[in-house]
């Protein structure tokens, strides 16, 4: 079962006393082959490695996400292609998708989470099928043993974040910001303290994500989170020429450091 | 929310609220702020006086005598052309911009497609000083030039958009972006009929003042109900508004999406398959693997893949019949309107005036109610460019 292989990622990190990193690779990107052997790199380092099934029209990723996806489409990546390459995967940590509502409605909620199953992707993230939208593909998923992530915004009201957080599994995606996906500076006190307060009523993990580029964003937030997502920096990385090692080897540094209080 | 309220926000299986977590919330807000308003006698005096005065309302219903007598049949144009602005954007415009002031929004954001939403937007935002942002595809930029000085002119910021297809569905997805990273004080005042709930009832409703008057000035004139109404479809909100005023009477209602050149088009109700675009389910132009396709229509107001919550239930119910009218044929009607009644339409509106031609020469002798969502002078530059004139 899916959910069993996210649980095991997190306790694992939790009883080794680390936070847990979960990098963001675009399948299809920069080329097929090299998402491939990125793909591999990444499970060196990561505890859950999210995958971008690329889409024509995002609306939550910034510019370089948006870039990647653009050149994963011209390679020809669908998420047929994207499947086949998971199940060619031998070993790693585990998976979750990252699409658009309308690619996985395209392929029917029972035969997507089927295929995706079968493929050993153990979650999906999809980031416009919001709490009230997503019922009836929380029942499918269920029925055929994947995860649905649920998210979290800084905008969102309490009693929703509660609601939304009850019914969390594998793990609880926290936006840090109000924004699309790209580089931030630091985090204000706002951010630090809708970070805790949500880790406080989420009974899975939760993990930052959005604007997490830097070692410091995650000594950072480290004591208030579980694990934390990194998309656009490494995406940028690899379009600079860096290896997956280059840009995730401090980052994975900055979630080994032990912290002080460790969140029960 | 409650089950009674997420049924509002559907039009059968269409609609919905498909948008990102950080969007929530904003949406709950309109809502909330839209439906006080609809109750507000303070509201809908302010509304009715800014349509009077600013936008000229109520526009005439108009006996088009000579083209009538060449199609063979009774044609009644619905003047939107003549508002404000230069077509029927600004109804919606003027509504949701109150609607944002009195949310305490300082900035509003908006896609244009012909630019006319965004000259409306722009005019309606100068009038109560907010700060306007425009995005728009920079395909449109080059073939619509004429509103994008307009829009500047009136003091907004014009984004063009260079991502992908260069249009209208390029524009929306940017001036969304834009709302999520700024929704604490930026209203998005979406031009069209799409979108997440409310914006496809609101904008309806904005734009039903379209058909209450038509509905009212042709049963004065006629002492009857017209036989059909007729209204281009982009994202559909001319059409709705004209339609929202019919939608109880025997009045057969026609929508006319944009043909393109035949292969490439733009016209998802006769097309398309259902699927979620822009926050909502909708029948959309798509591939198999959810993928939106690209469109092609000499209107840049109809240039889009997707279409409005509302026709997809209209269509499926069988209220509204949709047809398909080529640039070609448009551009026809374009040119006939000018010569025969001394009105240069918008390449918009002339796709709903060649679907009269053909319904009439079918149907000889109906009286049809034409909505003339606008007028042509932004397009003279960019025919005359491309030699079409």
């Amino acid at each position: 079962m899916s959910i069993d292989a996210l649980n095991t990622a997190f306790e694992r990190a939790r009883g080794e006393g680390r936070k847990a990193l979960l990098p963001f690779l675009m399948a299809g990107h920069p080329t097929r082959q090299a998402f491939e052997h990125n793909l591999a790199q990444a499970g060196e380092f990561a505890d859950v490695i999210e995958v971008g099934v690329p889409f024509s029209d995002p609306l939550a990723d910034g510019p370089v996400i948006q870039a990647a996806a653009a050149t994963a489409l011209k390679n020809g990546t669908t998420l047929p292609g994207t499947l086949d390459v998971l199940t060619r995967r031998k070993a790693g940590p585990p998976v979750v998708l990252m699409l658009s509502v309308n690619q996985v409605l395209a392929r029917g909620l029972e035969r997507f989470a089927q295929r995706a199953v079968k493929a050993g992707v153990s979650g999906a993230i999809i980031p416009d099928l919001p709490f009230e939208e997503q019922q009836e593909a929380r029942e499918v998923f269920t029925r055929q043993g994947l995860v649905l992530v649920s998210m979290l915004a800084p905008t969102t009201r309490p009693e929703r974040a509660e609601a939304i957080l009850r019914r969390a599994q594998g793990f609880a995606y926290l936006i840090s910001v109000a924004g699309v996906t790209g580089t931030r500076e630091g985090f204000a006190p706002e951010t630090i303290e809708y970070i805790r307060r949500s880790a406080a009523l989420s009974p899975a993990p939760v993990c930052v994500g959005f604007g997490i580029t830097r070692p410091q964003h995650i000594e950072q937030l480290r004591e208030h989170a579980d694990g934390f997502i990194v998309g656009t920096a490494l995406i940028r990385g690899l379009e600079q020429g860096l290896s997956v090692a280059d840009v995730l080897r401090p980052l994975r540094e900055a979630c080994n450091q032990q912290t002080t209080g460790v969140r029960s | 929310m409650t089950t009674a309220e997420r049924t509002r926000g559907r039009f059968g299986i269409y609609g919905g609220q498909y948008v990102p977590e950080t969007l929530v919330a904003n949406l709950h807000e309109l809502e909330q702020a839209y439906e006080a308003a609809k109750q507000d006698a303070d509201f809908a005096t302010e509304l009715e006086l800014t349509l009077r005065e600013f936008v000229g309302r109520a526009t005439p219903l108009y006996f088009a005598e000579r083209l009538s007598a060449d199609f063979g049949g009774r044609v009644f144009l619905k003047r939107e052309d003549l508002t404000h602005t230069g077509a029927h954007k600004i109804n919606n415009a003027v509504g949701q911009a109150l609607l944002a002031r009195k949310l305490g929004k300082t900035r509003i954001v908006a896609e244009t497609g012909a630019g006319q939403h965004g000259v409306a937007t722009a005019a309606a935002c100068a009038r109560l000083g907010l700060e306007c942002v425009v995005y728009m595809g920079a395909l449109d930029c080059e073939r619509q030039r004429p509103n994008v000085e307009r829009m500047k002119l009136l003091g907004a910021t014009v984004v063009a958009c260079e991502a992908g297809s260069r249009n209208l569905k390029i524009a929306i997805n940017e001036a969304i972006r834009d709302w999520i990273s700024r929704p604490e004080d930026t209203h998005y005042l979406i031009g069209s009929v799409v979108g997440p709930h409310p914006y496809p009832a609101m904008v309806r409703d904005f734009q039903s003042v379209i058909g209450r008057e038509a509905r009212a000035q042709f049963l004065q004139r006629e002492g009857r109900l017209p036989d059909a109404v007729v209204a281009c479809v982009g994202g559909g909100s001319n059409a709705m508004g004209i339609f929202a005023g019919f939608l109880d009477d025997e009045v057969e209602l026609h929508g006319v999406e944009a043909g393109g050149k035949g292969e490439t088009h733009a016209a998802p109700l006769n097309s398309g398959t259902p699927g979620v675009l822009h926050g909502a389910m909708q029948y959309l132009l798509q591939d198999d693997d959810g993928q939106i396709l690209d469109t092609h229509s000499i209107a840049a107001g109809l240039d889009y893949p997707g279409v409005g919550p509302e026709h997809s239930f209209l269509k499926d119910s069988g209220r509204a019949q949709y047809h398909v009218v080529r640039d070609e044929e448009a551009l026809q009607a374009f040119k006939l309107l000018a010569r025969r009644e001394g009105i240069i339409p918008a390449l918009e509106s002339s796709h709903a005036l060649a679907f009269a031609k053909r319904l009439l020469a079918q149907r000889p002798g109906l009286s049809v109610i034409v909505n003339l969502s606008g007028r042509g002078d932004k397009d003279l530059p960019s025919l005359m460019e491309r030699k079409l004139l």
